[in-house]
């Protein structure tokens, strides 16, 4: 009857309330109560204590090592910060031979890679969110969910591989043109357009990083559309809406958090993305002109390339202030969502 | 099943429902209904719960559509067009029959665009005639003396009575014919029901109502005509007085007296 090492040789009714022999053992056993009520009440009290401070200790893990990375980062960059200052973000030379280093090319390469994933990714991937929750025939549901949490596990070198061997040649060769000829060709964003349709450049990465994030977008978009109330949802339909006035309308800014959130978090792939990008990208520390087809270079394809042949001192300092910077732009990534809900909260609220 | 004798003051039926059958995949939820929801009228559908009620004001707005695997056969006219047809343009007829439901859905908008919005989708209006409509159906769902100084707040902020008036606004704004109630008062205090009760009373001059609920002094108070469903068969349908003070049915007897459900 009684549970194994129970201190107390009291009848089973002693510890009432704790386990399930409590009940079954009658009114008649509760004259012993006290005893063990409070054996069992500082146990409690010592296990919760123990508890909240294992789970503080991990949070305070969490802080420590956050700040551990930071001081290192910066301490490893220190020779870097010291020499080139802030002109290291304005500078777009790249010359270890002659130890200068500036970080504008791969910075550029870095925000606009994953601006333009952003750009591709975001649409497509609320089409299919969309799709999946409001629109798809049962049947096909599954397997397309199935198929789109598939594409988010494939490892990054594979998308490199495949982008390098595959995409490109056939980007260059059949689509590059055709964007020369159209895009290219109006006044002002034409100059992003055109160049030598080689197929791997900074516009080949932005797509793989799109190719890349849109899973991710699309299963927490369909996630948070999932918890839209269905009465909410039928709510519109009544009215007679169709399934786009109720996406727009009811759907998105019922979940909106989540799909910043989901968006947030594609960025941030797209951001830290490295070997796809590395495959793809060019590698090339120039910055001639602001044409996506050329070939560029990223954050993290210029350390994944260069950190094994890198000398100690200034070399290694500038890499490591590479990866400092974007460290940085990431946070700002973060804050600026943070920011980006705040004042939509705001704009709700300051209707009244 | 029974004929009401439409003969005595005209009632002219708004929506005659014939042979309806309703099916959740294989499981039969609605056995050969037949009535009429007359003009101008408010009927009431009472039963225990999973009678079909809410299945049969689900199947008048062609709501079901939204889910695979739920069917309706038979006939189910309004203006004498079958809407359980092929064919039909479930925008418009929703846009013609309003609902409202257990719980208040305002949307996360404003109080003025949960108004708006469901007339944008139907009506080009311009300014004034838009904010003339939205204080209209405020007034219609007794809502715009609380709420005339605050159109821009959002929906979302109002207590559970006044978000039910916003929704029944919300339904009235598009100008509907019927309006469906399902157990619009179920999620609120005992004040709130009133005043959609006294709403509802108001209303019907206007609209056709048809409203489920599972208080049957409710459905005593606000109907004209009243159906008590069982086990997805309509057991007895009449005025609502007549179903109350004299029930054919012993099963509708054993209902309203408490013997069941």
């Amino acid at each position: 009857m009684h549970a194994v090492g129970n201190p107390v040789p009291a009848p089973a009714g002693g510890k009432p309330g704790r386990s399930g022999d409590g009940s079954r053992s009658g009114a008649a056993s509760h004259r012993g109560a006290p005893g063990p009520l409070q054996t069992a009440a500082v146990k409690g009290k010592l296990g919760d204590l123990l508890f909240f401070n294992l789970t503080r200790a991990f949070a305070v893990l969490t802080l420590l090592l956050l700040v551990g990375i930071v001081v290192s980062l910066i301490w490893s960059a220190w020779p870097s910060i010291t020499t080139f200052g802030l002109g290291f973000l304005t500078s777009a030379e790249w010359n270890p031979p002659a130890e200068r280093f500036g970080a504008l090319v791969p910075m550029y390469g870095t925000v606009v890679t994953s601006l333009i994933a952003l750009l591709i990714a975001l649409p497509i991937s609320f089409g299919i969110a969309l799709f999946l929750t409001e629109l798809s025939p049962t049947w096909l549901r599954r397997p397309l969910g199935i198929a789109i949490e598939l594409l988010a596990g494939i490892p990054s070198i594979v998308y490199g591989i495949w982008g390098l061997l595959v995409f490109a040649p056939i980007f260059g060769e059949h689509v590059q043109p055709v964007i020369a000829q159209t895009l290219g060709q109006l006044p002002a964003i034409g100059a992003f357009f055109r160049g030598p349709a080689i197929g791997i450049g900074i516009l080949a990465a932005g797509i793989i990083l799109a190719i890349m994030i849109i899973p991710f977008i699309t299963s927490v978009m369909r996630d948070v559309f999932e918890l839209t109330p269905p009465m909410l949802k039928e709510s519109c339909y009544g009215l007679g809406g169709t399934t786009w006035e109720v996406v727009w309308n009811v759907v998105l800014p019922y979940t909106r958090v989540g799909v910043i959130g989901g968006v947030m978090l594609g960025l941030g792939r797209a951001l830290g993305e490295t070997m796809a990008v590395t495959f793809v990208i060019g590698n090339a520390s120039l910055l001639a002109n602001f044409s996506l087809f050329m070939p560029g270079n990223s954050i993290t394809s210029a350390l994944a390339n260069e950190f094994a042949e890198a000398t100690p001192g200034l070399y290694t300092g500038a890499l490591v202030e590479l990866g400092l910077i974007l460290f940085v732009i990431t946070f700002i990534v973060l804050a600026l969502s943070k920011v980006l809900l705040h004042t939509l909260d705001r704009e709700k609220a300051g209707k009244t | 099943m029974m004929p009401v004798e439409h003969s005595v003051q005209n009632l002219v039926p708004e929506i005659s429902i014939r042979h309806l059958n309703f099916y959740y995949g294989n499981a039969i939820a609605l056995k050969n209904i037949n009535l009429d929801i007359f003009k101008g009228k408010v009927t009431a559908f009472i039963g225990p719960s999973g009678c079909g009620k809410s299945t049969l004001l689900r199947a008048i707005n062609r709501m079901y559509d939204l889910y695979p695997g739920q069917r309706a056969e038979g006939e189910l006219l309004i203006d004498g067009q079958n809407i359980l047809a092929g064919g039909v343009d479930t925008i418009a007829l929703r846009a013609k029959v309003g609902m409202v439901f257990q719980k208040p859905t305002p949307f996360p908008m404003s109080i003025y665009d949960n108004i708006a919005f469901g007339v944008k989708m139907h009506e080009k209006l311009s300014r004034t005639q838009m904010d003339d409509r939205v204080e209209w159906a405020l007034t219609k769902a007794a809502l715009w003396g609380e709420v005339k100084d605050k159109l821009k707040s959002p929906g979302t902020g109002l207590s559970g009575g006044q978000q039910q008036r916003l929704c029944i606004a919300r339904g009235v704004a598009v100008k509907p014919h019927v309006l469906l109630l399902d157990e619009p008062t179920s999620a609120l205090d005992p004040i709130s029901t009133m005043r959609i009760e006294e709403l509802i009373h108001e209303l019907k001059t206007e609209f056709t109502i048809a409203i489920v609920t599972h208080n049957m002094q409710q459905a005593a108070r606000v109907s004209d005509f009243t159906a008590y469903m069982y086990l997805g068969e309509l057991v007895e349908f009449g005025r609502t007085d007549d179903v109350f003070i004299k029930p054919r049915d012993k099963r509708t007897e054993d209902y309203i007296t408490g013997r069941m459900g």
